[in-house]
């Protein structure tokens, strides 16, 4: 049932909190080596998958395999060989930089103990403020800090739930360069973000919405796969526009992009249709594009909550 | 310009009392705690100790001496729960704190009461608690009289008058000055122990779950022995360093007796320690909040304070609340030190109040690692 080559492999998790269905038959392959980009609104379920997945939570239904060890019964030897980076800040704010990174090396008993915490003090470039309190770091250094100390023990695989909300442009470069590191040599990275720009660097993407995975496929086909259409006007009273556009027979979005507005629809022809009338106004140019991954997650979710509703 | 808002203390008190309504452990402890204090001031709780174990030896065996016992036992005042065959017998129970009293009839008793001799009645009191053993004599009187009230009437009717027929000789055990502080300090210890120790590990892990740092901490693989040993034996230390401060002050402004080993009282203090770590420890695994773990620490400590024979004898309380006290770490605590520090007593005396904290370890760390959460759920 369970393919040797998947590093990830669970069918139909689901979680129940109270009455609320929270994550709905969850299947996902992640293969070793890949960067599996985890995307979905707020409150979708991406934390609790996540946390099903290292054995956090215990799914209410559903079985299935991490680094080949099941997720329900050998939830310990599979938080031995796993990175979690939690969404919320959870290491301790009240030692410092350095007590942090040592006492999670000491709890995975790695190796050489003293050299990995110094050389990760030393990438992180905290080696001078080590002595500093976690507590009073900025948002975004808590974030790479926790970053840093998932990754002490060498895990075979990482969980990180939105690793780079709140950090600058700059770290999360050296951040996704990290990422793309690591997959060379191995390691498999399963990746929650809000990022569009990040979701584009994944080698897979899944989305959820509302507990249910909506599509999951190779970052470049996943746009092919949803099926849109966009048109890409410039121009003068777009504002206007946008507002004549939205609600119409064929429209699914409208969205302001710059100084541009992207037209959405599922169909290609009754979307031509309805802005065909807007053609000739000469303030306004009319150009077909391809359409990006965001057009392609709003269409989704636009979708989804029609199904939920 | 008003000066304040009445809407807004509304909102605040709405609030507050909303967040109150979906805490119900804190609801709980609020009604809680003034029942468990009205029933037990009011029903176990006995300033005048009733029905005080006491160890019978009757040397004389004449029916004056049954007299005397019968009216004993019919008394609300002792209770004789022993006849030991010897002396060394009816020692070792009073060194174990089995009775409050022994009560010797002496030979020759009834001859020489109805010679007119003002024979003795020999009362040994347990006087480690004073309260026990300061109303002893009078009351003891009051049952000789009661017992030979009939006897002594008709023709030997001339020596009931005044002064009593009997002497009541009352000897004092291990506190012949019936002092408070001999039977309150090490007592004292047990309860500051019991509040301080419980109360440290109370928030080991409540104070992780509110941090959000439970979260690190149960994605890594350490498991609840681990955690549980971890988190407690920082604060034995902690202990043993109250322990010699307590010890050394009340040493410089009291001078406490110390009749018993060292060894034994390092000992009883270790593993008192280690049971209060470890209740502490339960009570974080089982609460959600340190607020919770706080009260449930307090509400423990109550029924220590009161039903462990540290305030009120522990002997005179009525069976039902013996029972309890019987389940309650001070009360072993408490039968150690004043058995060390006051008695003497040695391994095999205070044997009886050791085992029932090693099971109360035992119970109390599985429990506690089957409490433990290892998931967030
Ligand atoms: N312990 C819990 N008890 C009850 N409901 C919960 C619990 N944890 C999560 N939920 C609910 O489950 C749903 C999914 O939450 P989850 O944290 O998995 O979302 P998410 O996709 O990670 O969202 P975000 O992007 O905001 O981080 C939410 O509706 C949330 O309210
Ligand atoms: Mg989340």
């Amino acid at each position: 049932m369970n393919d040797p080559e998947m590093v990830i492999d669970v069918q139909g998790l689901t979680k129940i909190f109270g009455d609320k269905t929270v994550v709905d038959h969850f299947d996902l392959k992640v293969p070793k080596g890949a960067v599996y980009g985890f995307l979905g609104p707020n409150g979708s379920g991406k934390t609790t998958t996540i946390r099903m997945v290292c054995g956090l939570l215990v799914p209410n239904a559903g079985s299935g395999t991490a680094l080949g060890f099941d997720v329900v019964k050998d939830s310990s030897e599979i938080k031995k060989r796993v990175g979690y980076m939690t969404q919320k800040f959870s290491l301790w704010e009240d030692l410092t930089i350095r007590e942090n990174l040592d006492f999670v090396a000491r709890m995975y008993k790695v190796e050489n103990r003293k050299k990995k915490v110094d050389d990760a003090l030393e990438d992180l470039g905290l080696s001078a403020r080590s002595h500093q309190l976690a507590g009073s770091l900025s948002g975004g250094w808590k974030q790479r800090l926790a970053l840093a100390a998932c990754m002490l023990h060498d895990p075979e695989l990482l969980l990180l739930d939105e690793p780079t909300a709140g950090v600058d442009p700059k770290a999360r470069r050296e951040f996704w360069d990290t990422i793309h590191m690591l997959s060379d040599r191995g390691v498999t990275i399963l990746v929650s973000t809000h990022y569009m720009d990040e979701a584009v660097q994944c080698d897979y993407i899944a989305y959820i919405a509302y507990g249910k995975k909506l599509i999951d496929a190779p970052s470049d086909e996943l746009v092919d796969r949803v099926g849109i259409h966009t048109w890409r006007v410039e121009g003068k009273g777009l504002k206007a526009l946008s507002n004549k556009l939205k609600g119409i027979d064929g429209v699914d979005d409208v969205a302001r992009f710059g100084t541009a507005l992207h037209v959405t629809g599922s169909d290609k022809e009754s979307l031509k249709k309805a802005i065909e009338p807007y053609f000739d106004d000469p303030l306004l140019d009319w150009k077909e594009r391809n359409p990006g991954l965001e057009e392609a997650f709003i269409h989704l979710m636009t979708g989804s909550e029609d199904n939920f509703q | 310009m008003s000066l304040f808002s009445f809407a807004r203390i509304k909102a605040v008190a709405l609030k507050e009392f909303v967040q109150m309504r979906r805490d119900r452990t804190t609801f709980a402890m609020m009604v809680g705690v003034p029942i468990m204090q009205l029933i037990l001031f009011g029903f176990a709780i006995n300033s005048d100790p009733r029905h005080l174990p006491t160890a019978l030896i009757d040397r004389d065996h004449s029916s004056f001496s049954r007299s005397i016992v019968a009216a004993a036992e019919n008394s609300t005042f002792m209770n004789i729960t022993y006849r030991p065959a010897t002396d060394v017998e009816a020692e070792s129970l009073i060194r174990e704190g089995k009775v409050s009293f022994i009560f010797i009839i002496p030979e020759n008793f009834g001859r020489d009461l109805v010679r007119g001799d003002r024979p003795q009645l020999l009362l040994v009191a347990d006087a480690t608690d004073p309260s026990a053993s300061s109303g002893a004599v009078n009351s003891m009187e009051k049952i000789v009289q009661s017992g030979l009230s009939r006897d002594l009437s008709g023709s030997l009717s001339g020596l009931a008058p005044l002064p009593p027929p009997v002497d009541v000789v009352l000897h004092k055990r291990y506190n012949p000055a019936g002092l408070t502080q001999y039977n309150i300090i090490p007592g004292l210890l047990g309860i500051i122990i019991a509040m301080t120790m419980t109360m440290i590990t109370a928030v080991a892990i409540t104070r992780e779950k509110e941090r959000g740092t439970m979260e690190n901490l149960l994605a890594m693989p350490i498991k609840p022995f681990e955690m549980m040993v971890g988190k407690v034996s920082p604060y034995i230390i902690i202990g043993y360093v109250q322990t010699a401060v307590f010890i050394i002050t009340a040493e410089l402004i009291f001078t406490i007796p110390m009749a018993g080993s060292y060894a034994m009282l390092i000992g009883a203090v270790s593993i008192y320690i280690v049971v209060n770590l470890l209740i502490g420890f339960l009570f974080s695994s089982i609460a959600k909040t340190q607020m919770q773990a706080l009260q449930m620490t307090f509400f423990l400590l109550l029924p220590q304070i009161l039903l462990s024979g540290f305030l009120f004898p522990f002997l005179g309380m009525p069976k039902w609340a013996q029972y309890i006290g019987e389940a309650l770490p001070a009360t072993h605590f408490m039968r150690l030190m004043r058995g060390i520090m006051l008695k003497g007593a040695d391994s095999g005396d205070l044997y009886a109040s050791f085992w029932p904290l090693w099971v109360i370890i035992f119970v109390v760390s599985i429990v506690a690692m089957f409490r433990y959460e290892r998931t967030l759920d």
